[in-house]
């Protein structure tokens, strides 16, 4: 769930506007953890959301310290730390467990991943939602996901979604997220002929803050998403098609799976084709490989 | 691509591989352990000092819960929707020296039971004869629960029966027979309560009664003018039933104060539990919710009530709450709180809490913190009913802990539905129409229930297995009471649409105890909210009287020490409610000591 901060990264540019439009431009690339975290703070102060500060705070260091550690071990050099971060706050949000440890291995995995699962130069998935799944698959009677409303009133939510939209507009991800929600209300209603239950009862998993954290930070991605802007399209709606795969197969945790299975074969796609295009140019020109 | 892996690389390659192998590594240590443990089952009750043997039926109690049928709309969740009801509570009602329990069930014509001590390891049903059976209607509601408290200072203790339906009080005549007297009392009609307690809140030496509602009180089960009955979220609910605390007036009636006194919420209340949490010699009360936050409420010298579950700490991350219990788990002379939540692999891992009080609480401040998972007492499964005893004599507070929610088919959970719906908007999880059917499938069914031992130095270790206790129904409620009068104190388990258990204790007798009866003169009777102190090698445990907690349950009010192996007692300090202090010197050990409040 590193997407925003490495979205705005992603942007290149320089304006001379004023300090308050630099800071909510789409080039800060300290907007995004700075609004997660104030999203954070929001909840739990109101609603009581984390297990803990502590536990959050474990995973954030985690993160950021595996970060530096990993990366001056690799490329010599101090990182940026605004995408570690967000992985750090998103597994102290997602995860849900009595203990510590899980959130310090959750994190440690998460950052990990990248450097490790990496073909071509690009890491192939979402480095939170593979470090959630891989916890859900290993360790399950320790670990759980957030799967309960925040608070009962309905300014929470509009305030999620309004952020939300917000940064993924500014970051040029809107249509990821839009096609992913229209995807996943459609499917919900043709899931209601598969299971006989109301659309209300197949469609409520997407109000859970869960789901918002999971459509606006995670699936837009662009380190572990593909290029073309109709590509993204179509691998958002594939992953809602293996959700609902996996929710008719009455999986619980079906959207984390569903995106660590589709994400990173739709990008091992582009980037075999991507590279076999280039090579065979290359091959063309007379020139080498420089993959 | 091409380039040489770099050092760094290989490094972080390594480091990823053996952060996944970690859980794994970690399971398999866990299992080893268990398979251990088991291989040495046969030595295991030498090793914890006691072991259970379960006999119900050769004691004579054949008692089977019923679940209600509601109203049909709720026919596609019924089973979930009617999941509580089963519950057991001990009492001497014949003051005969030999404690008797009673137990619900919720079927609309099912007969409640009032098992009497035969003082032969055997029981006998006289709920008929005295007229405490029938009790369940589809008109009145049907049993939820029962606590025991002599409200009239008579001696003998009178029974309140709450029910989703209309509570009901019955005077006890002399440990005969029980007239009903709810009109008199003042007790309201209709109210969907799933946990009540006796307590002198005033200290006025005139039982107390809080009553806390579960569904709204203008709900009728049977009857739904709409499926818009369910709460609101799954851990913000404040839409259920209200709270009551009735003020005894004396001459058997009741004045309802609980908005006056500041007890006003609708937050889904299991479990209450009160106790002296602060030594102010006024009872504060704790309730646990479910769908929610706990509450505390601190007794401002029995004139109003604060609610501080957030200063305190205890009300701040939302649960299920579904058991408040009360024990000084240290000898420390202070009062955890011990309350159960759900935990199922993978889906929901809320973890029970053990608050206990940090150093330094006052009159005005107290503090606590969750010592659940570094004690060990975290995972419980989806838990209900719990209460603390000393099973073994060792001198440390136990836990025996029951669960199970729904168990149907085996093989067919239901979690995946009812995640998807209990994440959901409140216009969603509010209507019950909108809650996938059960068909027949089970949710967290079939669990292996727990006890814990103490070993005093901040651990406790489960050892159901391994001490007898192996059974897997649906475990609501709680009890524990010396039924032989011997020192050992026994468990009496009400399941869910299954049999009540009886568990007989079997101690190592070269652990040594005291018990004490205590009746109140100036106090209540009952002597509920009496604090007792018991020194000993350096030791100090402290046990209050209690007027009901755990799952709809109440433990014996004989207070039941056990001491190690030890040869004396030093003393024994009691407060009384009423603000008497008593001390007795050297009691004499294995012995139950029947003490009266001086005058």
């Amino acid at each position: 769930m590193s997407a925003s901060a490495e979205s705005i990264t992603a942007q290149s540019g320089t304006s001379r506007q004023s300090a308050a439009a630099r800071f909510f431009s789409a080039d800060n690339r300290y907007l995004p953890p700075i609004l997660i975290t104030l999203i954070l703070l929001g909840a739990n102060l109101s609603f009581g959301l984390l297990e803990s500060f502590s536990r959050t705070a474990l995973a954030i260091a985690t993160a950021m310290g595996c970060e530096i550690g990993l990366t001056l071990l690799i490329y010599r050099k101090f990182p940026n730390l605004a995408s570690a971060y967000i992985t750090g706050i998103s597994v102290g949000i997602l995860i849900r467990s009595p203990e510590f440890w899980p959130y310090a291995l959750c994190s440690a995995i998460a950052i990990t991943s990248k450097y490790v699962i990496r073909w071509r130069g690009r890491h192939l998935w979402n480095p939170s939602n593979l470090a959630i799944s891989a916890m859900l698959l290993l360790v399950p009677e320790y670990v759980a996901t957030l799967m309960i409303q925040w608070g009962n009133a309905v300014w929470p939510m509009v305030v999620i979604w309004a952020l939300g939209l917000a940064i993924v507009y500014r970051v040029k991800r809107f249509h990821i997220t839009a096609t992913y929600v229209c995807s996943f209300v459609f499917l919900s209603w043709a899931r209601t002929f598969f299971t006989g239950h109301s659309f209300l009862a197949e469609v409520a998993p997407i109000t859970g803050p869960m789901y918002q954290l999971f459509i606006f930070f995670m699936i837009t991605d662009p380190k572990t998403t593909v290029k073309p802007r109709w590509a993204q399209c179509v691998v958002a709606g594939l992953v809602a098609v293996a959700e609902m795969i996996l929710r008719l197969a009455e999986n619980v945790h079906a959207p984390y799976y569903a995106l660590s299975i589709v994400g990173p074969a739709a990008l091992a796609a582009e980037i075999y084709w991507t590279g076999n295009r280039r090579g065979r140019g290359q091959r063309a020109e007379g020139g080498p490989s420089k993959d | 691509m091409g380039q040489p892996v770099s050092k760094g690389r290989i490094f972080a390659a390594v480091l990823f591989a053996a952060l996944l192998s970690a859980p794994l590594i970690y399971r398999a240590t866990q299992a080893r352990r268990e398979g251990s443990a088991n291989r040495y089952a046969a030595k295991a009750t030498a090793a914890y000092g006691f072991y259970f043997t379960e006999c119900a039926n050769a004691s004579g109690i054949h008692f089977r819960h019923q679940a209600p049928k509601l109203d049909p709309k709720l026919n596609h969740i019924m089973e979930q929707i009617a999941s509580m009801g089963a519950a057991v509570s001990v009492v001497d009602f014949d003051r005969d020296g030999w404690p008797d329990f009673y137990v619900t069930t919720s079927g609309e014509h099912a007969r409640n039971a009032l098992y009497r001590n035969m003082h032969d390891g055997t029981f006998r049903d006289v709920a008929a004869e005295v007229g405490l059976a029938d009790i369940n209607s589809p008109e009145s509601g049907v049993s939820m629960g029962a606590v025991w408290g002599d409200y009239d200072n008579d001696g003998y203790d009178d029974v309140l029966i709450y029910k989703w339906g209309r509570p009901e009080l019955y005077h006890n005549d002399g440990g005969k027979h029980f007239t009903r007297v709810t009109e008199t009392a003042g007790l309201p009609p209709w109210v969907n309560a799933n946990t009540a307690i006796w307590f002198d809140y005033d200290d006025d030496g005139k039982l107390d009664l809080f009553l806390g509602g579960y569904y709204p009180e203008d709900v009728n089960l049977w009857r739904l003018k709409t499926t818009k009955i369910m709460p609101e979220s799954f851990e913000y609910a404040q839409n259920g039933g209200r709270k009551y605390l009735f003020h005894n007036l004396g001459g058997g009636r009741f004045e309802e104060v609980s908005a006056k006194l500041g007890i006003q919420s609708r937050r889904w209340a299991l479990a209450a539990v009160a106790a002296d949490f602060r030594d102010t010699g006024y009872p504060d009360l704790f309730i646990a919710n479910d769908y929610g936050v706990s509450e505390l409420y601190l007794n401002e010298k029995g004139k109003y009530f604060r609610e501080a579950g957030k200063e305190a700490g205890v009300g701040y991350a939302p649960k299920s709450g579904m058991t408040a219990s009360v024990g000084d788990i240290l000898n420390q002379g202070r009062y955890g709180i011990f309350v159960t939540n759900i935990s199922e692999e993978g889906v929901l891992v809320q973890g029970n809490n053990l608050w206990m009080p940090a150093p330094g609480a006052s009159a005005d401040k107290i503090k606590f913190e969750n010592v659940a998972n570094a004690m060990g007492v975290e995972l419980g499964g989806w838990s209900f009913g719990a209460q603390f005893g000393d099973l073994n004599n060792d001198g440390y507070l136990d836990l025996y802990q029951v669960n199970g929610n729904v168990s149907l088919d085996r093989d067919r959970s239901y979690w995946y539905d009812y995640s998807k719906v209990a994440g959901g908007n409140r216009a969603i999880i509010s209507d019950a129409a909108n809650w996938p059917p059960l068909k027949g499938r089970s949710l967290s069914g079939y669990q292996q229930k727990r006890v814990w031992i103490n070993d005093g130095a901040g651990q406790f270790k489960e050892v159901a297995q391994m001490v007898g206790v192996r059974d897997r129904f649906d475990g609501r409620s709680v009890a524990l009471a010396d039924f032989d009068n011997n020192g050992a104190l026994d468990a009496v388990v009400a399941n869910q649409r299954g049999p009540v258990l009886f568990y007989r204790n079997h101690v190592d007798p070269a652990n040594k105890w005291i018990e004490l009866e205590l009746t109140g003169r100036s106090s209540n009777r009952s002597a509920i909210g009496a604090d007792a102190r018991v020194f000993w090698n350096g030791q100090e445990q402290r046990q209050e009287v209690s007027g009901g907690s755990g799952f709809c349950a109440q433990n014996q009010r004989r207070l039941h020490f056990g001491l190690g192996r030890t040869s004396r007692v030093d003393r024994v300090e009691i407060h009384w409610p009423s603000g008497r202090a008593q001390t007795i010197l050297s009691p004499e050990l294995d012995k139950i000591h029947r003490v009266e409040e001086p005058e």
